[in-house]
């Protein structure tokens, strides 16, 4: 007797990443040249792994001379996230440039008394945000969004940061490890796909020690329950109930940060509440 | 006697959101290429929304027209271009007195009895997800065969289409060729191809086979705001393989014939559709057992 027995391993967050490519490409042509009428893209080039991936997306889409990688330095910065941004560079073979905000940064804090590391770390975050809108406005080019579903999902980024405000963000809906499944499709170097992600805001930081879970178990998780599983489902697949209540706690302690500002409703038209049209309407 | 062999032209347009006039304009250009190709259909089928873009929320209101300026504004083309009697299909959002729908245009421009041959308006509205229709357009309620001069047609649009019983009904009045505009964004690519292209071609495939009826499908293809148009449009033959298909995402024309008479041996070799007209004054009791 022939028994087939299937194994209930839930569902594969695996993709086609040929198609994903494909799909991107399309998506970042369409949005930044036939929408928005722009042929160049810049970038913050970070030495990780999403920005290396929207790099290499941006040069299939646009070709490499019209693809502007941005490091932006703090005197703290990770001297291999410096050093890890040019081998994506070299790699791709676009342009880099370097602006060190290490100025702008500590002209604000050393007016600032009793700046913590997390206010500075934001600061930071949001010295870069300035810098690639205005380097975009100086090269006529659009600035990129680098982040990705799971740190959006999450809140685990700076409100209004680099990765946050670009316009046409391609990663946004890839969970982190879909970026890392992308990443070796597109054969980027393997010193940015293997290293610990890092936000590199603070010494020594690493994302999945902030998060207190990794990418892989946090991934599969959000997968399921935003699909509708019952915790008791994803249990079954081998998570423990601190597991899922962690990322359902990160995945509902932020939805205002995934939303445009909260407006007072005082008129039956007010916007987004009564008066609805789609990003792209134009009459 | 009206024609047994035909031939649709699918043309599988990327609207620009909003911009009618210069959508008019593409089709135009469409149609003038087609001719410079040695091409001239009988039939033109576009997707839903194919003058306007599909997700409108309250800008339908803006973008609406009625069945009559619609068809002007067709005929206009057709009288400008095309030196020859055609039929359209296209799906559009239609203002008719104070209500606002989600149609669907059979159209005939020139030869004998040209006119308005059919509209549907599109009765299951997704509101779910991505969807948000019903919030903006009022749902139709019928599902109806037509004669045209290209045999008993019927119209369903995109997920008037999930609902098996629709294109039931659609054959057992006697349709022998479905029309189905349709816009589906992009979702899952886990697979060769995204999995609602899989879902849309097993689907239609299984209406075309299980009722022995040619199956058009016009779908959508471009992005909105994001959201990839899976395009992907596709003649399904009454055995149930595709005959021709476009590609996802990108602009196409399908060009393809349909010969009614591929219909009766179809049916001969597999008669689902006279054994469900046998069967179903049994099943009505069990249907409305169902609903009560």
């Amino acid at each position: 007797m022939n028994i087939i027995k299937p194994n209930n391993k839930g569902e594969s967050i695996e993709l086609n990443y040929a198609l994903v490519e494909k799909f991107l490409i399309e998506f970042l042509q369409e949005e930044v040249t036939r929408v928005k009428g722009f042929k160049k893209i810049v970038l913050g080039l970070s030495g990780g792994v999403d920005s290396a991936v929207v790099a290499a997306l941006g040069v299939k889409a646009f070709g490499a001379q019209n693809v502007i990688a941005i490091r932006m330095p703090h005197k703290m910065s990770s001297p291999s996230s410096l050093s890890d941004a040019v081998i994506v560079a070299e790699k791709l073979g676009i342009k880099l440039e370097t602006i060190d905000i290490t100025n702008m940064v500590e002209g604000y804090v050393q007016e600032i008394p009793g700046m913590t590391n997390r206010r500075k770390g934001n600061v930071m975050a949001r010295a870069r945000m300035i810098v690639g809108f205005d380097m975009a406005e100086g090269l006529g080019a659009l600035h990129l969004g680098t982040g990705n579903k799971t740190e959006r999902l999450f809140g685990y980024y700076t409100w209004h940061d680099i990765a946050d405000t670009g316009p046409v963000s391609p990663l946004g809906d890839l969970l982190k490890t879909q970026v890392w499944g992308l990443a070796k499709h597109l054969e980027l170097p393997e010193v940015v796909i293997s290293k610990a992600p890092s936000a590199d805001l603070e010494a020594n930081q690493t994302d999945e020690s902030d998060l207190g879970i990794t990418y892989a178990r946090a991934d599969v998780i959000i997968h399921h329950y935003l699909k509708a599983y019952p915790d008791h489902y994803i249990e079954s697949l081998g998570f423990s109930k601190d597991e899922i209540a962690l990322v359902k706690r990160k995945i509902n302690a932020t939805h205002w940060k995934r939303a445009l500002p909260i407006h007072a409703m005082v008129s039956s038209t007010a916007i987004h509440e009564f008066y609805l049209r789609p990003v792209d309407f134009r009459l | 006697m009206q024609p047994r062999v035909f031939q649709v032209g699918i043309l599988q347009l990327k609207p620009s959101k909003g911009k009618r006039a210069q959508n008019l304009e593409h089709l135009k250009t469409a149609m003038q290429e087609l001719l410079a190709a040695g091409e001239q259909p009988d039939v033109l089928v576009l997707p839903e929304g194919a003058l306007t873009g599909y997700f409108l929320q309250g800008g339908v209101r803006e973008l609406a027209v009625s069945r009559e300026m619609l068809f002007e504004e067709l005929e206009d083309i057709w009288r400008e271009v095309w030196n020859a009697p055609l039929d359209m299909v296209i799906g559009f959002f239609e203002r008719s007195d104070n209500d606002y729908y989600n149609s669907g245009l059979y159209a005939q421009f020139g030869g004998e009895h040209p006119g308005i041959k059919h509209v549907h308006r599109k009765v299951f509205l997704p509101t779910y997800g991505v969807f948000d229709e019903e919030r903006y357009q009022s749902r139709g309620s019928d599902f109806e065969a037509f004669n045209t001069r290209f045999g008993t047609c019927a119209m369903v649009i995109c997920e008037d289409a999930w609902h098996t019983i629709t294109t039931t009904i659609c054959a057992l009045k006697g349709a022998e060729v479905i029309y189905i505009p349709s816009a589906s964004p992009v979702r899952n690519l886990e697979g060769e191809e995204p999995s609602n292209v899989r879902y849309w071609h097993n689907l239609v495939s299984g209406i075309a086979a299980e009722h022995g009826v040619f199956a058009v499908l016009s779908s959508l293809p471009g992005f909105e705001g994001g959201k990839g148009l899976m395009g992907a449009s596709a003649l399904f033959h009454p055995r149930g393989h595709i005959v021709a298909r476009a590609p996802i995402l990108e602009e196409a024309v399908v060009l393809a014939s349909i010969n009614l008479d591929e219909i009766q041996p179809a049916r001969y070799e597999n008669p689902l559709l006279s054994d469900l007209r046998a069967g179903l004054p049994g099943m009505i009791a069990s249907l409305e057992e169902a609903i009560r």
